[in-house]
């Protein structure tokens, strides 16, 4: 079941656009807020809200990125892996990510503490090499801050 | 390096910052001459009249094609009966290197805002969206409360300082994937579909947002009109030292001393950027080659860093200007590599929509993996041309494929040797000694 909060937010999206399926994305991001990702019970029952076929919300959440199909972490780090930061040795920071957490790219910690994804340029190439844990950005880092950081989020 | 005097006849994106470069809120803006210009085309101007002020100034769009604003803008259909209208700002800001719309965003939101404003005052719009991308979340805070702002001070809302017009701006945050950044994708991804490119025509100036005539402009060059509607064409043609009108954004990242960005007039070159504003090449590099403007556009060398940073001098020499956010390519960089890099990037972010574009860009990136450990097959380069003639402008269905392959054909261009000393000696077979 949908909470009380998820359906208020679904059905005020719903009227910034012109019909219910424009506000699909915006659905499934406010469950996702709420729950980590987006299950294929979360899918039906948003469905039923916006009143549109769930093979439509199906469709939608399989081809975004940031729409998570499976459980993630309490925090996600989101590396940035395009060409900026590949010069400031984004390469080396994914390897020093995954030998930290012990996971792999796309992989979650069996603590479901942190979630390690790759993320195209986050507009900070003049502070790179950069990454995102949740919505925070960090500029200028070395490898020795990138592990550190991590004691930073429970 | 240079200091930087900002004044409003000399920087009109950014002379509203102080040195720290804080969030100028409304009260600010307003202080200092903000939303006047958007009294003046409410109160004073013709929507006619406020296009073909935009036509004369010659102004283009700053998110990578350069097509002229006023152009696009003409084309919108003028009956009446077309009532309802869409104007998207793409703040969709993801091609790698870029990092402007995004200063102007959470710097000066307002002036993105006016610039909204007076846009759909001209194209007869009471409804515009910004498509922002989900990762911009300080952006999409500041915007949150620049619109809020706006509205308690009656610039959105209904009957706007007693026009009798309504103006409502909302902001969309999306949820990944690069290919949003394309007009026709941007719109379906808006309606809530997957972000697969539209055939054109129909345009989306006469079928675009739920099939209504939409307007798509980017954030930089929304953020230009207050100022030209301020001062008029000819102050903002004498802005540039080029042909192209005004100013543009401008950068250097990568391995330079002082990475960054500024406004800056169009036709200053190459080297003037990154030595006097960049700083120069980090102690002991030197440059290899730089992209004039994000990572679709084609290498250049040392040889065209004089060129002056317009868009046809750039397409002059091979490349495009593009988001005009260039980025260095210093010579301890293999650049096979680097062009690796590149294309898992278009290929991870192409919508899988056409064939050629689809398969073809990850094929190149597993060719270049093997070069890249001197595995290659002596067969690789022919592939890798014949790949970047297929994945062409021309043969798929977006630019998506075309932008990838650009930063492969010119390296290959350029630095030829690199990747064939990635060909695995054994694979050349001697066909007369068999
Ligand atoms: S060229 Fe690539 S991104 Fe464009 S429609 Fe084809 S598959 Fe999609
Ligand atoms: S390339 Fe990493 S932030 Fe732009």
């Amino acid at each position: 079941m949908l909470s009380k909060e998820e359906e208020i937010d679904i059905l005020k999206s719903k009227s910034n656009y012109e019909d219910a399926q424009s506000s699909s994305i915006e659905a499934l991001k406010i469950v996702q807020k709420s729950r980590g990702w987006v299950s294929k019970q979360a899918i039906r029952e948003i469905s039923k809200v916006l009143k549109i076929p769930e093979s439509n919300l199906e469709e939608v959440a399989t081809f975004y990125s940031q729409i998570f199909r499976k459980p993630v972490g309490r925090n996600i780090i989101r590396y940035c892996d395009s060409v900026v930061c590949y010069m400031y040795g984004c390469e080396d920071i994914k390897s020093c990510l995954e030998n930290a957490l012990n996971i792999s790219i796309g992989g979650t910690t069996k603590d479901f503490r942190f979630t390690l994804l790759p993320i195209c340029c986050l507009g900070n190439c003049d502070n790179a090499p950069t990454i995102m844990i949740n919505d925070n950005t960090y500029s200028r880092l070395s490898l020795k801050q990138v592990v550190e950081l991590l004691e930073l989020y429970k | 390096m240079k200091r930087i005097l900002r004044t409003s006849e000399t920087h009109p994106l950014t002379w509203w910052l102080n040195e720290k470069e804080d969030v100028v809120w409304i009260k600010e803006y307003k202080k200092n001459g903000g939303y006047l210009a958007f009294e003046k085309a409410l109160k004073t101007m013709q929507p006619v009249d406020i296009i073909s002020i935009v036509q004369e100034s010659g102004l283009k769009g700053r998110g990578g094609a350069g097509f002229p604003t006023g152009i696009k803008w003409s084309l919108m259909p003028k009956k009446s009966s077309f009532d309802v209208r869409y104007l998207l700002c793409n703040a969709d800001e993801m091609e790698p290197g870029t990092y402007k719309d995004k200063f102007l965003m959470e710097k000066i939101p307002h002036q993105l805002i006016e610039g909204i404003l007076i846009s759909s005052l001209a194209l007869n719009v009471s409804k515009s969206y910004i498509f922002l991308r989900c990762e911009y979340v300080q952006a999409e805070r500041i915007l949150k409360k620049a619109i809020f702002e706006a509205t308690q001070y009656g610039y959105i809302g209904s009957n706007v300082l007693k026009s009798g017009l309504n103006f409502e701006i909302f902001l969309h945050s999306g949820a990944g994937r690069y290919i949003c950044g394309e007009e026709t994708a941007l719109i379906n991804s808006l309606e809530g579909k997957r972000a697969n490119p539209k055939y054109k025509p129909p345009f989306p100036a006469y079928v675009g947002a739920w099939g209504k005539p939409t307007c798509i402009n980017n954030v930089e060059t929304l953020s230009n009109i207050p100022s030209i509607i301020l001062h008029g064409t000819k102050w903002y043609k004498n802005l540039s030292k080029s042909i192209d009108s005004g100013t543009k954004m401008m950068g250097f990242s990568g391995k330079v001393k002082n990475p960054g960005l500024w406004e800056l007039p169009f036709g200053i070159t190459a080297r003037e950027i990154l030595e006097d504003y960049a700083g120069g090449m980090n102690n002991g590099l030197n440059l290899k080659a730089w992209q004039p403007g994000g990572a679709s556009t084609e290498l250049l060398t040392f040889k065209h860093i004089d060129l002056p940073m317009n868009f046809s001098t750039i397409q002059n020499a091979g490349s495009r200007l593009g988001t005009a956010l260039a980025m260095a390519i210093d010579d301890t960089v293999n650049i096979v590599s680097l062009v690796r890099n590149i294309e898992e990037f278009f290929s991870r972010e192409s919508c899988g929509w056409c064939t050629p574009c689809r398969d073809g860009l990850p094929w190149i990136v597993s060719i270049l993996k093997s070069l890249e450990v001197h595995q290659g097959h002596e067969n690789d380069m022919d592939i890798l041309e014949e790949l970047c003639c297929k994945l062409g402008p021309g043969k798929t269905f977006c630019a998506h494929a075309p932008g990838a392959v650009s930063p492969l054909k010119s390296a290959i261009k350029y630095f030829r040797s690199e990747f064939e000393s990635g060909i695995k000696k054994t694979s050349i077979i001697n066909i007369s000694s068999i």
